[in-house]
């Protein structure tokens, strides 16, 4: 396990070293940021001094390293235009955009996973055919004209929540919260439904596929023969089995997420890093979309390994080859 | 519980039902209603794109053809000078809705199905030599798809787009950057599977050149996964180019695709101007959910693991 | 007044409603297993026999269903019990063994859990005394060390344990009657002999009637009382094994018997029965087997009634072996 640990530890800190060299060049290659951020009226002088002071002069190599160095000290560069540590804006926004991912894949499993089980259970109900009707809209609506709707109907014309904004806020561990009020937890809501309508879909299909599959299997069969009650043959039997691939997915899912979110979060201008890395593209704010790359790769990985620990000991399976 | 089924020497009569695995992939298929209805539809956007030009009542490029006055008219309003009905209404230009999403459809349709078809030939070849050769070429593609597919595409995307700046080209170009992994990790899966069959083994046996093992017997054999995944991404295709298009990000204002106009009609929409985002979302809507009926139907009749 | 026999079968048909037709899977079957008696029922694969298995403990998914036919339990008749009813009988009264040892274990439960959940499903009495069950009839069945394997999961044991643990839950409350699905098949021949040993064993001390279904009729010239042989969903032939296997009245049996190799035939080349199993979706009108039967004639296009050509010993054919025949 330990071994495990470490060589998937190891191909962590190679990806993340492959990648911010990518998304280097990637963002450093293309646009002239002195264009953006240097007034068109500043004579020469004004315009070498900007460019030294933002460190453009040197070749790109040079200035990776430089990017390296600081990096693994923590310092992801200044944004040019908050002129502010990149690093700081994105971890100030963080919070508005985790609390939102998770508000998501929160609804995703509530509303997904029963409504899969009764479509896998019954796959020939009336009722599983609106759920798997529905599932195909869910995957097929494109989420920020779901958003526009969302707005439309219930701010615009039911003025029953609010349309934009986090609303209120509380401090907990020195970050601010929505869901901890009521002002913004109903600001939170919609937004949170919206980047969901994706998740819930998946999850459904997951947990019916898994359903289906697991239910012709033996051992189903043979827990029936055992005698057991419908619901324990249900809900131990077939559900745990499901619950591996649901829970691996989903846990998977929480990256694509937290990078969806960069859609929600400008329909509903919810002031998160989604919303940042937009606007900062738009400027070429460079510094500020490589911390948020680096930031987003860092939470990936950090994802895939949890999601490989508890795939683990979930099933048993795992456990043993790893051992051997 | 299996069922023995007939084989040809204990029942000579059946030998006349045997249908070849295509008629009977089109009977499976045209089993689901709903499947079929998605065929249809889908079928009647593509031809409404295709002869949007002879069809539409208006050309949305033509400014000449647009007046300023008769700028988010409600749907079913009459223009100013009489001419025609705007059943959509009319965007801020005074565009009418209707030759905008005819025209619109054109460009989603061409960005999504363009580049998915780049995507799967790229990605399926990438696949393929994965499969066959193995050893370091493998890993190194699988590598990479797998660094591919751990990233959303829509930051993929995105950032693609923000090195690249706007552009139809450019949006194909990164949507087949985003989805080549797709399509390489499914031929690479059932390639390895195929090779292992015997029949792969018969063909190497008879000393066939690698290219007409690969052709001939490989390839055909992935392709019912990957005819379904092609399907999905299509769809994929274009729900991604309207969202990089609604972010700003995407198809430039000039040729503007269902996604952009629904951008368009964003700021009106608060002040009770729906039809301007809600029409083009409807069009992209149904696009999207008519190929993924037939997509749905299309993994469920070829997967064999819930065949019995 | 005599006891009822533990089971009797009447006339069972089981058809599956497919889309392509209705495949009547199990055509008019009828049998009788005593208290403590093995009945063998042999068959090729898609002859009916799992299906007659799954339709005595009710368990035949849809698209099939018991259309006619009674299953006389103890007398009572199962095809007319609610579903609760029958719940209470499986796993208590009348228990299954599967053929696949790999597939019938959850691979995500312990196996106390798969245990315990049985007895209590059954029977209400504390988790402790249900462990302290459970762990018994692990001993029973021979597996060693049974405490320490109770917290084990499945895919930690090899294929024969695996068997084992099948065996032990379904003999956790002592049943009537055990339905043996080729629980076997799948084992090395070591493994099987000991287990055939512990059934056998198991069926003369508790009483209980045992269906063991095989298509292997060495396994069953060793441990069934009766043999009832199956093909395309009907029984073709029954009566005491001893007596079927010596002198076979049905074409079927006496072709079965001749594609076993055998130690005393050595040099001669192996019988076989020409042809395959027909389709049940559509089968030949009158007997199935006359397309593959030497001894067809035209008047075989009636369907054959099963009749008694000797004492005990029923056959479902109009020219049956009656002379003396070398079977084996």
């Amino acid at each position: 396990m330990t071994v495990f640990l470490l060589r998937r530890l190891l191909q962590a800190i190679g990806v993340v070293f492959a990648m911010s060299v990518l998304v280097f060049i990637g963002v450093y290659a293309i646009g002239d940021p002195v264009e953006i951020l240097i007034s068109p009226d500043a004579d020469q002088i004004e315009r070498e001094r900007a460019i030294e002071a933002l460190g453009l002069n040197l070749p790109l190599w040079r200035q990776y390293l430089v990017f390296l160095g600081n990096a693994l000290q923590g310092d992801l560069g200044r944004s040019f235009v908050f002129n502010e540590p990149a690093l700081q804006l994105i971890l100030q926004r963080m919070p508005a955009t985790l609390e939102l991912a998770f508000g998501a894949m929160f609804i995703a499993i509530l509303l997904g996973l029963p409504l899969g089980l009764y479509a896998g259970l019954r796959p020939n109900s009336i009722g599983s055919k609106v759920i798997m009707a529905g599932s195909i809209l869910g995957f097929s609506l494109p989420t920020f004209w779901v958003g526009l709707m969302l707005i439309m109907v219930f701010a615009v014309q039911l003025g029953w929540l609010p349309s934009t904004g986090r609303g209120e806020t509380v401090e907990v561990l020195g970050m601010r919260w929505s869901f901890l009020t009521w002002n913004g937890l109903q600001h939170l809501l919609m937004p949170a439904f919206n980047l969901a309508l994706f998740k819930i879909s998946l999850v459904i299909r997951l947990t019916r596929a898994g359903v289906r599959e697991t239910v012709l299997m033996d051992y189903v069969k043979f827990a029936r023969a055992k005698g057991l009650s419908p619901s324990r043959v249900t809900f131990v039997h077939v559900f745990k089995n499901i619950l591996i691939p649901v829970v691996t997915v989903v846990g998977l899912e929480l990256g694509s997420t937290i990078a969806f979110s960069v859609v929600t979060e400008s329909v509903f201008a919810w002031p998160g890093m989604g919303k940042l890395i937009i606007d900062s593209i738009n400027v070429l704010d460079r510094p500020v979309i490589v911390a948020y790359l680096m930031m987003i790769v860092l939470m990936f990985i950090t994802i895939n390994l949890i999601v490989d620990v508890t795939y683990s000991v979930l099933d048993p399976r795992v456990r043993l080859e790893s051992k051997a | 519980m299996s069922i023995t089924t007939a084989g040809p020497a204990a029942a000579p009569a059946a030998a006349a039902k045997v249908e070849t695995p295509f008629q009977r992939f089109v009977s499976e298929f045209a089993a689901s209603k709903l499947a079929l209805f998605g065929l249809a539809v889908f079928t009647m956007i593509a031809l409404i794109a295709i002869f949007a030009p002879w069809i539409a009542p208006q050309n949305p490029y033509d400014l000449a053809q647009l007046d300023i006055m008769d700028g988010r008219l409600e749907p079913g309003a009459r223009s100013g000078d009489g001419t025609m009905t705007y059943w959509l209404g009319t965007d801020d230009q005074g565009r009418d809705m209707l030759s905008g999403i005819m025209y619109g459809l054109r460009i989603s349709l061409t960005v999504g199905a363009g580049s998915a078809l780049i995507a799967c030939v790229v990605g399926a070849s990438l696949g393929l030599l994965a499969a066959y050769a193995g050893g370091r070429t493998d890993s190194a593609i699988m590598r990479l798809v797998d660094l591919q597919l751990s990233f959303p595409a829509i930051l993929a995307a995105l950032m693609i787009l923000a090195f690249l700046g706007k552009g139809i080209l450019n949006v194909v170009i990164a949507l087949v950057l985003v989805e080549w992994a797709y399509y390489a990790r499914t031929v690479r899966g059932s390639a390895l599977v195929e090779r292992r069959r015997e029949y792969i083994e018969a063909a190497h046996c008879l000393a066939l050149p690698t290219r007409r093992i690969i052709f001939r017997h490989l390839l055909p054999n992935c392709l019912p996964p990957l005819i379904v995944v092609m399907t999905m991404q299509v769809a994929r295709a274009i729900a991604l180019e309207a969202t990089l298009s609604f972010l700003g990000l995407g198809v430039p204002i000039t040729e503007p695709s269902l996604g952009l106009l629904i951008a368009n009609g964003y700021e009106y929409m608060l002040s009770g101007k729906y039809w301007i985002s809600f029409y083009p979302g409807i069009a992209l809507l149904i696009t999207i959910v008519s190929i993924n009926l037939v997509g749905d139907h299309l993994r469920d009749v070829l997967n064999p693991r819930l065949k019995k | 007044m005599t006891t009822p026999p533990t089971l009797e079968v009447r006339n069972l048909r089981t058809h599956f409603f497919t889309r392509a037709g209705v495949v009547k899977a199990v055509d008019d079957v009828s049998f009788t297993v005593d208290r403590g008696k093995v009945l063998g029922l042999v068959g090729e694969s898609g002859s009916g026999k799992s299906v007659t298995g799954f339709s005595i403990i009710g368990l035949v998914d849809p698209p099939g269903r018991i259309v006619e036919g009674q299953i006389l339990f103890q007398g009572r008749d199962l095809t007319k019990l609610s579903e609760e009813e029958m719940r209470d009988l499986r796993g208590n009264r009348i228990a299954m063994i599967f053929q696949d040892p790999m597939m019938t274990l959850n691979p995500v439960l312990r196996i106390d859990t798969q245990m315990i959940e049985t007895v209590l499903a059954h029977q209400k009495v504390s988790r402790e005394e249900a462990r302290q069950r459970a762990r018994d009839a692990l001993g029973q069945v021979g597996i060693p060390s049974p405490d320490e394997r109770l917290k084990a999961y499945p895919h930690q044991f090899s294929g024969g344990m695996r068997q084992r643990v099948a065996i032990a839950i379904a003999l956790l409350h002592k049943p009537d009657l055990i339905i043996a699905d080729e629980p076997t098949t799948a084992l090395d021949v070591t493994i099987q002999g000991q287990i055939l040993a512990e059934a056998q064993k198991l069926c003369a001390e508790s009483g209980t009637a045992l269906i063991w279904i095989t298509h292997d009729l060495s396994v069953v010239a060793g441990l069934a009382d009766d043999i009832a042989v199956m093909y395309a969903g009907k029984v073709v032939e029954e009566g005491p094994v001893a007596e079927v296997l010596d002198a076979p009245l049905h074409p079927y049996t006496l072709g079965l018997i001749g594609s076993v190799p055998s130690r005393n035939r050595r040099g001669e080349p192996l019988r076989q029965i020409p042809g395959m199993t027909p389709s049940l979706l559509n089968l030949p009108a009158g007997c199935a087997f006359r397309s593959r039967c030497p001894r067809a004639e035209p008047r075989c296009a009636e369907p054959p009634p099963m009749a008694e050509y000797r004492p005990g010993r029923f056959a479902r054919c109009i020219h049956p072996h009656l002379e003396e025949v070398a079977a084996a």
